[in-house]
């Protein structure tokens, strides 16, 4: 047994903190959070130049093919760093739908695109704001077009195009929903942004009509397929969740040394210091949910669901619990919103519902779990 | 990363398996499967005497204590085929509780602070559990402050005169030695009039009295001291010297106890897949549910925990104060756990009488046991403050008593 990521993954994760420390501090998303830029397109072209876009694309599509192990450490430096950019849409789901589902020609076609950036790709499920289920979709393909309206799709307004959930009456034996390929650029497309709790996440509310698409894969069951696909997703968003967890209890913890009250650092109280230890220990159990959801990604273990139920239902316990009381820590200062402590707030709470809320991830959890536990 | 067998690890296993298929007490399986928290079910035969029968017997071919060195009774493994000893042992490491002190406290002490002579005479004995021990630390004032220690010793030629009483011994009462915290200066703050021996635990002016615990048991005890002599050849570390002792001993506690922790998930797992509430299977009843999913979460999380740690044991790293969260999370969980559980089964969940309650009232049980988890071995708040400052550097707490001279440090008594 060896529970730990190689030297190699190591030293991609090294890169990537480091590019982040200097490119990516937490003004780069407050800028995104007080509606000055979209997103960092900056730090998105440095992610491209540096490769990792094509990180788990085979090397036969034009990406790099290290693996996913290193795509986790990737995304627990983007969690940390808060960075604006839309690399989660694009590659933990848009090419992840993809390599998952794709036909070969749409591999051959769209893979190495998103390996080296040219493109930007997002998925589209969510119409209305209750918990999406199987049969909530609307969205309808009739012959090539799309016609349509989906609520919030996160970096929708950055996206060229858009991996979209629709009914297909007819095309499917078992199931009415399909995967199809929409050109977000298309004339037929209204792209609308919408306000959230997390401005940086570009979140867009995108109306298809009569928009000409691509059916994803052959034959594709779409209601599976996107289970499937955010059960991968979720692993990656998991990593990104613990190293946003990490950066807030830092903040709090520096914090806590530096400010004093009734003459002592108020980190010596031990109402302040047990939150904070309580903000460790969830972080630690998270991390190490993270590390063997990571293992069972990167093997294609049968125990992926469960593996990637676990982290995700932790890593999200665990970051809205730093987030939120790293607020506490900090006192009224925590809620001003020149500290930034309200950004990891917004965007663990982003987080937690982007690919459903926590409840939906707990049932999976159990529903994933072995008959005798 | 990779969770399966390297090829020496398989073929480890597959001799462990292959000796504990021949050796193993299989007339105790189904008693010892039946064990509930806190307690050893071995049926008609003898808990104790069982216990020792099969120690003994791994002992002889030697797979008892195998991460030690050889000529202290060991076979001087590695880590990883520590855990492959203890995965494949099973059920039958329920037996091993007895010897959990001795083995996994008291002999890496003495290996660190023993004479190579005194080694070679105990150690050996630990290992094959001929001889328990016990561990003499906590006072009736003394618990999470153990450094505000009572008990003393006083130096006549060769030998020690002791004093005071201490409390929550477990297992004093079939021990053969213990080692044993003292004060042995008053005048000098605290920490630093401390000195740790080891005894004969029949030694002459030694009481052993069991303790009724709060949910009936009594597993623990208290010992008095009453002008008990020890030779200053069995003194461990220098005189003053005793703190230092100690932390080699609750370092290792942590380990021993950390190693793999009960959380009550199976239990809680089994009951729910069973019940019925409210004409429906409880198990698919959503606050049920959300509730299962955090307590598997966190069962998993420790579970991953101590895989990382052992990973890093095997690369020859030190596990650190990290290692803490696993008492920490799962003596909680146990409560919340029993709680809910009971909850489940309305008035019905009160029933202790095992032919009745749901699981042989292993629940029940779990509920009544569960918070002395949370006290023993460093309470909750002591393990918060040990992550707070140890592994998250923040301030140490603001203390009355630093640099104070033990006699002129106030207490309840003064």
């Amino acid at each position: 047994m060896n529970f730990d990521f190689s030297q190699d993954e190591k030293m991609i994760r090294d890169q990537v903190s480091k590019f982040l420390d200097q490119q990516s501090d937490t003004k780069v998303m407050r800028s995104a959070v007080d509606g000055d830029t979209r997103y960092s397109a900056d730090v998105w072209k440095g992610l491209v130049d540096m490769g990792l876009t094509g990180t788990a694309i085979p090397a036969a599509y034009g990406g790099v093919g290290v693996g996913y192990p290193a795509l986790c450490l990737i995304a627990e430096q983007l969690g940390a760093h808060l960075t604006p950019t839309p690399f989660s849409s694009s590659v933990y789901l848009a090419t992840e739908a993809i390599i998952g589902f794709g036909t070969e020609a749409q591999k051959e076609t769209w893979l190495p695109k998103l390996a080296n950036g040219e493109i930007i790709g997002t998925i589209a499920i969510v119409e209305t704001v209750e918990e999406v289920t199987e049969t909530s979709i609307q969205a309808s393909i009739t012959g090539d077009t799309l016609t349509g309206r989906k609520l919030i799709v996160p970096d929708g307004g950055i996206a060229d195009f858009a991996v979209v959930i629709a009914k297909s009456p007819g095309t499917m034996a078992n199931s009415s929903l399909s995967l199809c390929i929409a050109d977000l650029q298309h004339e037929s497309v209204t792209r609308t942004p919408i306000e959230t709790i997390d401005p940086s996440k570009n979140s867009t509310t995108i109306d298809f009509q009569q928009t000409p698409i691509e059916i994803l894969g052959d034959q594709v069951d779409g209601w599976s397929a996107v289970r499937r696909i955010y059960d991968r997703a979720a692993i990656l968003f998991a990593f990104e969740q613990i190293g946003g967890a990490q950066s807030a209890l830092d903040m709090a913890v520096e914090y806590a040394k530096e400010r004093f009250a009734f003459g002592r650092p108020i980190g010596s109280f031990q109402g302040l210091k047990h939150m904070m230890a309580d903000m460790y220990v969830a972080l630690k159990l998270a991390e190490s949910n993270c590390y063997y959801a990571a293992w069972a990604l990167a093997t294609e273990s049968e125990e992926l669901p469960l593996a990637a139920a676990t982290a995700r239902v932790s890593a999200t316990q665990a970051f809205q619990l730093c987030s939120r009381d790293n607020i506490q820590v900090h006192g009224g200062m925590g809620f001003t919103w020149e500290f930034d402590c309200h950004l990891y707030y917004r965007r663990s709470n982003y987080l937690t519902l982007q690919l459903g809320g926590l409840a939906t991830w707990e049932d999976k959890l159990v529903s994933s779990l072995p008959d005798a536990a | 990363m990779d969770f399966s067998d390297t090829k020496e690890e398989a073929v480890f296993r597959t001799e462990v398996k292959n000796w504990i298929g021949k050796e193993a007490p299989t007339y105790l399986f189904k008693s010892l499967s039946a064990s509930g928290f806190g307690s050893t079910r071995t049926g008609e035969y003898d808990p104790f005497e069982e216990a020792k029968k099969w120690q003994k017997k791994k002992a002889d071919a030697g797979w008892a204590c195998i991460q030690w060195p050889k000529e202290f009774g060991g076979r001087g493994a590695g880590p990883m085929d520590g855990v492959i000893w203890s995965q494949e042992e099973g059920i039958y490491s329920k037996l091993s509780g007895t010897f959990i002190i001795g083995q996994g406290m008291c002999a890496p002490t003495m290996m660190a602070y023993a004479t190579p002579e005194q080694n070679q005479r105990y150690i050996p004995k630990i290992a094959s559990g001929e001889e328990v021990w016990c561990q003499l630390f906590s006072e009736p004032a003394s618990g999470s402050d153990l450094a505000g220690l009572k008990t003393r010793a006083e130096k006549d030629g060769d030998e020690w005169v002791i004093n005071g009483q201490k409390i929550w011994t477990s297992g004093a009462h079939i021990s053969d030695y213990g080692i044993l915290i003292t004060r042995t200066d008053s005048e000098v703050p605290k920490h630093r009039g401390l000195t740790m021996f080891f005894l004969d635990m029949k030694s002459a002016g030694v009481d052993i009295r069991p303790i009724k615990q709060a949910n009936g048991d009594s597993g623990f005890n208290e010992v008095y001291f009453d002008n008990v002599r020890i030779p200053d050849a069995q003194r461990l570390g220098e005189v003053g010297g005793g703190w230092q002792v100690s932390l080699t001993t609750l370092m290792n506690e942590r380990l021993a106890i950390g190693g793999s922790i009960a959380t009550g998930f199976p239990e809680i797992k089994a009951l729910v897949d069973d019940l019925t509430i409210a004409g429906g299977r409880a198990i698919d009843n959503p606050a049920v549910r959300s509730k299962l999913a955090d307590w598997y979460a966190k069962s998993a999380g420790l579970k991953n925990t101590s895989a990382r740690a052992l990973t890093a044991l095997s690369k020859g790293e030190v596990p650190g104060p990290e290692n803490s969260i696993g008492k920490l999370v799962a003596g909680g969980m146990m409560q919340d756990i029993a709680k809910f559980g009971l909850d489940l089964q309305g008035l019905g969940g009160a029933i202790v009488d095992p032919a009745i309650a749901d699981g042989a009232a292993r629940l029940q049980a779990m509920l009544l046991r569960s918070p002395a988890v949370r006290i023993e071995g460093g309470t909750d708040q002591i393990l918060r403050n040990i992550i707070a400052e140890r592994v998250l550097g923040l301030p140490e707490e603001l203390r009355v008593d630093k640099g104070i001279a033990f006699n002129k440090i106030p207490s309840s008594n003064s």
